[in-house]
């Protein structure tokens, strides 16, 4: 290296180009390797299937159904007073994922969920009124034995976390909108 | 490869083209009088015999893509045309599904071969890494191939294993979501299935050149372990293996056949040929057999992994680290004296080591006891003082890939100086084990994790990766080393006279005579 004027402070001015051209590089392609990651996200109109009505009249006390949202089942269920009342004299911080049964429902007669197995995506059984329903009288996963309350809470088996609530909303007293 | 000192070719027009590409010069080289050890048994069939597997895999997937329909309305069906409509649809299908069941069953063959005769030591450790990356892709394309035909199996399964990657703490869902493309496995995750399933086998097809080239700069290994070194210990490639190579290939291309033809839906699940229901799951999801081992060490990992076993587990490794990883054990903690940590630093190991196992057993017992017996007393009470680190369901996925990590890692963990297991004793004796662990684990995959399954499932995890954490640095120190044959040539002579004084003895004792 020549003891040029450049030098004087430890760099010369060409590592100072070496550095910038490097960064901008590294900034272009990335700039350019991004959109072909993203492009793999779920899609505007893939999001755009992301909210739908249901009409819960003709639901009986102790039935449920099954709507798909997003590709994914939705479980509602209309629960019976025996049901609402299991869910609610549970002790909370003997929890997997602690939450109270008033914080997972609108009103307590309808729960509402998504109904995706929280350990790896299978659909628990519990809704048609023969399938058995686990030791807590919820839904019960097949895959590998995960136990749902009648609150859709994680009790027992390998699942993490209680059945996730869907953001929904009450459009009138019989109409929920999803999503 | 130059063509500085080339062997001009009798034949006109081979002479023409290899003066100005030297194709012929190079295929001679590489696989005419390429020097060949002479001693190869039939289980150096299997790199020849997986390379024409990866061809035939190409072959009827190309041809079916012709064919198939990558979108969820009309992928079964499409399927379903294949097999019934399509002129020998039924036969090409047949082939790519049994095809990719016995591209697996010779590259576990071919891996064995790797294992017992420790082709994976100096100087081949990257030839035998980019065989494991090898193993990855073909698993990825596995995978994805068999969410394509849109049945019950394709769709669950696809769901259980891409929801692994949830398990990753805080990026996990955001992975997931990527991955399917949606909020569910759907007609996306479909689509992008079919064209990396087109795009993985090519990529394969060059590592495979890789892996290839490597081999070729290194030479084989042979049974005895030995390096050849000098021309009594080596053949020419052809003829004498490309006609070996092709008796052990029709034989296996003679099973698979009759598979094909005789019992193709043998090794799949019934379940594939109902259509695709995200609204039902079926009772048993099982993976195809050959992931079955690694989904056993999947769900063997039933427990969350508590603070104190933790604690526990990294005092038991760091024991076996200073005995066994070590070549001589070290004065003081080599944790402690590397970064200068005071006091510990100057602690000798005869007052460290006991300390660490008294640790290693209290909280192992305590951390175990709360992993897996959550409902005793005992249990509860210590429960809040250890929170859980890992969960199972992260703790399993970590296994799951760490035991593929295993074997890329493996030429740097083996340290002992000879390769092949015929001499090594020990060795042999602990990697037929590990093969005996390998079909263990493919059984209890298969089986629904409950009960006695999940005690086997979990001691054969443990006995697979104690093989390469535990037992194998535990031989590069005191496996007794016996004296080797000088060259390979004498090793095959001197196998030779050992099975003629064999049957000599046998036929002497047969003689009336002897018997007097
Ligand atoms: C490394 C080589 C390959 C492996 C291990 C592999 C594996 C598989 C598997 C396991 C299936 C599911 C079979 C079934 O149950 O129906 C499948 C299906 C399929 N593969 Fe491949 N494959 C390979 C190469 C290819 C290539 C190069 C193509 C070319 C595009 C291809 C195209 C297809 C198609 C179109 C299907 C769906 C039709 C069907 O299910 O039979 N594959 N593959
Ligand atoms: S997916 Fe439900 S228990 Fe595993």
């Amino acid at each position: 290296m020549s003891m040029d004027e450049d030098t004087k402070d430890g760099g010369s001015r060409r590592d100072f180009l070496y550095l910038t051209a490097a960064a901008f590089g590294a900034v272009g392609t990335g700039s350019v390797a991004w959109p072909f990651i993203h492009q793999m996200n779920p899609a505007a109109d893939t999001k755009a299937l992301s909210t739908i009505e249901v009409d819960l009249a003709p639901i009986e006390q102790g039935q449920a159904i099954t709507v798909m949202w997003q590709g994914k089942p939705v479980f509602i269920r209309h629960r019976t007073a025996k049901e609402i009342e299991e869910a609610r004299t549970v002790d909370v911080s003997s929890l997997r994922d602690s939450q109270t049964d008033e914080e997972r429902v609108e009103k307590p007669e309808w729960l509402i969920m998504v109904g995706v197995c929280t350990h790896l995506g299978c659909i628990p059984l519990g809704q048609k009124t023969g399938d058995v329903k686990g030791d807590y009288d919820g839904w019960f996963c097949p895959c590998h034995g995960s136990h749902y309350d009648s609150s859709g809470r994680i009790r027992k088996g390998p699942a993490p976390k209680n059945l996730p609530v869907p953001p929904y909303a009450f459009v009138s007293d019989t109409k929920i909108k999803i999503g | 490869m130059g063509s500085g000192n080339r062997q001009p070719f009798d034949n006109p027009v081979i002479e023409w083209v290899d003066s100005r590409l030297p194709v012929f010069t190079l295929m001679n080289k590489e696989y005419g009088v390429f020097p060949t050890p002479k001693n190869f048994n039939y289980f150096w069939n299997f790199g020849a015999i997986a390379m024409v597997m990866l061809i035939l895999m190409l072959v009827t997937g190309i041809t079916l893509a012709m064919h198939y329909a990558a979108h969820t309305d009309v992928a079964f069906s499409s399927v379903e045309r294949i097999m019934r409509d399509v002129n020998f649809g039924w036969l090409i299908r047949y082939m790519h599904m049994n095809g990719a069941s016995f591209f697996f069953i010779a590259v576990y063959i071919h891996i064995f071969r790797g294992l017992y005769y420790g082709s994976y030591k100096q100087p081949r450790e990257l030839l035998w890494m980019l065989g494991v990356l090898i193993l990855l892709l073909m698993m990825a394309t596995a995978f994805m191939g068999y969410v394509l035909p849109w049945g019950q199996m394709s769709f669950w399964g696809a769901t259980v294993i891409t929801n692994l990657f949830s398990a990753l703490p805080v990026v996990g869902p955001g992975i997931v979501e990527w991955l399917w493309g949606g909020f569910a496995v759907d007609n996306p995750t479909l689509n992008r299935f079919f064209s990396l399933h087109y795009l993985l086998p090519f990529v394969i097809f060059a590592v495979v050149f890789l892996h290839v080239w490597a081999l070729h700069v290194t030479g084989s290994n042979n049974p005895s372990g030995i390096e050849p070194n000098g021309p009594q210990d080596t053949i020419p490639f052809h003829p004498y293996y490309t006609m070996k190579d092709t008796a052990g290939l029709l034989l296996f291309l003679l099973i698979y056949c009759i598979f094909t033809f005789f019992m193709p839906n043998a090794l799949g699940h019934p379940d594939n040929y109902i259509e695709a229901n995200p609204l039902v799951t079926p009772a048993h999801i099982v993976p195809e057999w050959y992931f079955l081992p690694y989904y056993a060490i999947l769900r063997a990992v039933t427990f969350d992994t508590n603070l104190f076993l933790l604690i526990g587990l990294v005092c038991a490794a760091y024991l076996v680290a200073v005995n066994l990883w070590f070549t001589k054990k070290p004065e003081n903690c080599p944790v402690a004296t590397t970064f200068k940590i005071p006091v510990l630093q100057d602690i000798p190991m005869k007052a460290l080591e006991p300390l660490m196992a008294a640790g290693a057993v209290l909280f192992l017992g305590i951390g175990g006891m709360i992993a897996f017996m959550p409902d005793m007393g005992m249990a509860k009470m210590m429960d809040a003082a250890a929170p859980v680190l890992v969960e199972a369901k992260l703790g399993g996925v970590l296994a799951m890939f760490g035991s593929i990590a295993m074997l890329f890692v493996l030429p740097f963990i083996d340290r002992h100086p000879y390769r092949s297991a015929v001499f090594r004793p020990w060795f042999k004796v602990a990697v037929l084990l590990l093969t005996i662990d390998f079909f263990v684990l493919t059984y209890v995959g298969g089986k629904p994790a409950e009960g006695l399954y999940v005690l086997v499932a979990q001691a054969a995890t443990a006995y697979y990766f104690a093989f390469f954490l535990v037992i194998i640095p535990f031989l590069n120190k005191f496996e007794p080393r016996v004296p080797l044959p000088p060259s390979i040539h004498q090793y095959v002579l001197d196998k030779k006279a050992k099975k003629k004084q064999k049957s000599d003895d046998y036929m002497n004792a047969l003689k009336p005579e002897a018997a007097e």
